[in-house]
């Protein structure tokens, strides 16, 4: 196994992954550096890398641990403590119904709700609705049981709803 | 399926995770349930507009881009030359250290046995009842004895300032080849001068000059003039070396 191999899997992700640690990191320089730190490790650790694996989970695996020991990383997540493991619902604040919330909600609307969930709302909803990956790839990607991932997954899809009702009842109120 | 059933799916649904049961049953509800199929649409329409909004929110840099595309290369290419170059260069040289070792060992053990049969040959000179085929104190009755038996010719040094006798000569062979061997004497020490056509690649001697001691014999032996000298003897190593300087005064002369 070569590097030659690692930059035919690689680069295709690139821009992807970018987008991905750019979402993370909320800011361009540390999104560069974070792929380009991310990149260096996979590439060093390629031959560790089995081959007919995922190497897309692989990577953002290693995306992922990358950021959370980052200082944003870990300033992130000391802010968002997890408490969503045992599946419990937090109740929603705002109940409006989808239809009403996409009604109003545009593309800015939808982008200002997810920069502010928090970094495992936010990663979970990146990694099923944006990159679209199943439930099995993100659970190998963020090192959680599938279980987990479903429960999270269903927080933060309640979370962004929160978001979006408490911006669509402040537009409502002007 | 209830409803309540329904709303603990609806996540999985939106996300092509139920099985084919799994979505038969709930297609089937949601054909029957308004409020279901209205809130099943709408996660549908969540999922769409937040890929809509999100999936290329920021796009790298064509210069990071590159920078990475070419950090990548340049790793592959250090890569293979931290990795590969040394195991390479320390094989080769390992190879050449292998065969340069064999080849002196080859050497060695070609020198040590040719070394060897002249000292047989010296001895068994010596232990002949007939030692020499010409038998004479003068250089100018065995230089000519060998003329038609040995394919060279060859000087004999003055001796009469020497304390060397010439006792005569005869033909010896080595390898195949025919050559002289000349008994001299010192001090009741006999040393054998043998002298061949020395044949590029094939005589297992030094190019140079060198010296050797087995079995208490000694050995000095030297090129000139395409032939090959050993002079083998139990006399001490200054003795054959006086004889080699001898023999040498006049090789070239």
């Amino acid at each position: 196994m070569d590097s030659g191999s690692f930059e035919e899997l690689a680069m295709p992700l690139f821009g992807r992954m970018y987008n991905f640690a750019h979402w993370l990191t909320q800011d361009a320089g540390e999104a560069e550096d974070l792929v380009q730190e991310t990149c260096m490790k996979a590439l060093k650790g390629f031959a560790s890398f089995r081959q007919g694996t995922n190497f897309r989970a692989w990577m953002y695996k290693i995306l992922r641990n990358t950021f959370l020991t980052s200082r944003t990383g870990l300033r992130a997540a000391t802010v968002s403590l997890d408490s969503d493991e045992d599946g419990i619902d937090e109740p929603v604040a705002s109940d409006t119904p989808e239809s009403i919330l996409l009604a109003s909600a545009d593309r800015e609307s939808i982008q200002r709700a997810l920069e502010r969930q928090s970094v495992q709302f936010r990663e979970v909803i990146l990694l099923c609705d944006v990159e679209e990956m199943g439930y099995q790839e993100i659970a190998e990607t963020l090192g959680i049981p599938i279980g987990t991932v479903m429960s999270r997954l269903s927080r933060a899809r309640k979370a962004m709803r929160h978001s979006l009702g408490d911006a669509h009842v402040r537009g409502a109120s002007r | 399926m209830t409803c309540k059933e329904l709303q603990s799916k609806l996540e999985p649904y939106v996300d092509d995770e139920l099985s084919a049961g799994e979505l038969t049953e709930f297609d089937a509800h949601l054909r029957e349930c308004v409020g279901c199929a209205t809130e099943a649409l709408g996660r549908l329409q969540m999922k769409r507009m937040t890929r809509a909004a999100a999936v290329e929110r920021y796009s790298p840099t064509q210069e990071f881009r590159l920078q990475m595309e070419q950090t990548i290369r340049g790793k592959r290419r250090a890569a293979w030359s931290t990795v590969w170059i040394p195991k390479l260069a320390l094989a080769a040289v390992l190879a050449v250290l292998l065969v340069a070792s064999v080849m002196v060992w080859v050497d060695r053990r070609e020198r040590a046995r040719a070394f060897a049969e002249l000292t047989d040959m010296h001895v068994a000179t010596l232990a002949s009842a007939n030692p020499v085929d010409v038998v004479s104190t003068d250089r100018h009755t065995v230089k000519p004895w060998f003329a038609g038996k040995i394919p060279f010719t060859f000087n004999l040094p003055e001796l009469q300032n020497s304390q060397f006798t010439l006792d005569g000569g005869r033909v010896a062979y080595f390898q195949h080849s025919p050559g002289a061997e000349l008994l001299f004497n010192i001090r009741k020490h006999r040393l054998s001068v043998f002298i061949f056509q020395e044949q590029r690649g094939e005589m297992p001697f030094p190019t140079g000059t060198s010296t050797s001691t087995k079995l208490a014999f000694h050995m000095e032996s030297w090129s000139e003039g395409g032939l090959r000298y050993v002079i083998v003897s139990d006399a001490p190593a200054a003795d054959v070396h006086a004889l080699s300087e001898l023999m040498r005064s006049v090789a070239g002369s």
